[in-house]
């Protein structure tokens, strides 16, 4: 039996650490962490758009609410959650049509989403929150 | 010889087609709400009202509501099948998803159509 044989030698152990984790999979955990940061929030930031649109006293009251400090951070988390959604799923929708599947042109790719997805979000939440 | 369980007849096909689908119409309202975005900067809450008052902007975030809200249903269902093993506890949680979904698509219509 060749099959038992070769059962035998696999490795016993797989080292799961995060760390350990080829870029692909930091960007595809990261893609699925971010989408479930999404939907807990979904209904707060709902929340958010219907007051701004209620009245202008809401809006007012929204508007210096949102400027607290942790409120801030809590946008800007969630700004980076779904920017990165974003270019990742750009990216998975480009490895669904088969491009990019190789490993070279993948690992550049991973890299890219990180950097344009941490980059738009310094930018945009400091333009926009700052 | 493959044995499959028979769960039904699309073996998950329709929900990862409408998880594509949705995020293409997100993506694409994503642009064009940032391009409006900088061309009216609203910057109170008359001109903020106006901004979501034209009726193509109504139709285009309602048409990314609906996807946003199919496509976390996707998602959501997908991490629970992977990390909930226990069937009743699963299904709980999928359920208090869909409702939770479900509420918050009436109330972002609500707040689109609200006068």
């Amino acid at each position: 039996m060749p099959d038992a044989a070769l059962k035998k030698k696999r490795p016993l152990w797989y080292n799961l650490n995060l760390l350990n984790l080829p870029l692909p999979g930091v960007i595809s955990i990261l893609h699925r962490i971010s989408g479930a940061l999404l939907f807990l929030f979904a209904a707060w930031l709902l929340y958010l758009l219907d007051s701004s649109l209620a009245s202008a006293e809401r809006y007012a009251e929204i508007k210096s609410s949102l400027a607290h400090p942790l409120a801030k951070l809590v946008l800007l988390g969630l700004l980076w959650a779904f920017l990165h959604h974003l270019c990742a799923g750009i990216r998975y929708l480009f490895l669904d049509v088969h491009k990019g599947v190789d490993l070279p042109t993948a690992r550049m790719t991973s890299g890219v989403v990180l950097a344009v997805s941490l980059a738009l979000t310094a930018v945009l939440g400091g333009w926009l929150l700052w | 010889m493959v044995n499959r369980v028979v769960v039904g007849a699309h073996y998950g096909l329709r929900g990862w087609l409408v998880q594509r689908v949705s995020a293409v119409v997100m993506a694409c309202y994503t642009v064009l709400f940032a391009v409006a975005l900088t061309a009216a900067r609203p910057a109170d809450h008359a001109a903020w009202k106006a901004f979501f008052g034209h009726g193509w902007m109504r139709f285009a975030t309602l048409l990314f509501f609906v996807s946003l809200f199919l496509h976390a249903w996707v998602g959501m269902r997908d991490i629970l099948m992977d990390y909930i093993k226990p069937t009743g506890l699963r299904l709980a949680l999928e359920v208090l998803v869909i409702l939770l979904l479900v509420g918050c698509a009436g109330w972002a219509i609500q707040i689109l159509w609200r006068t």
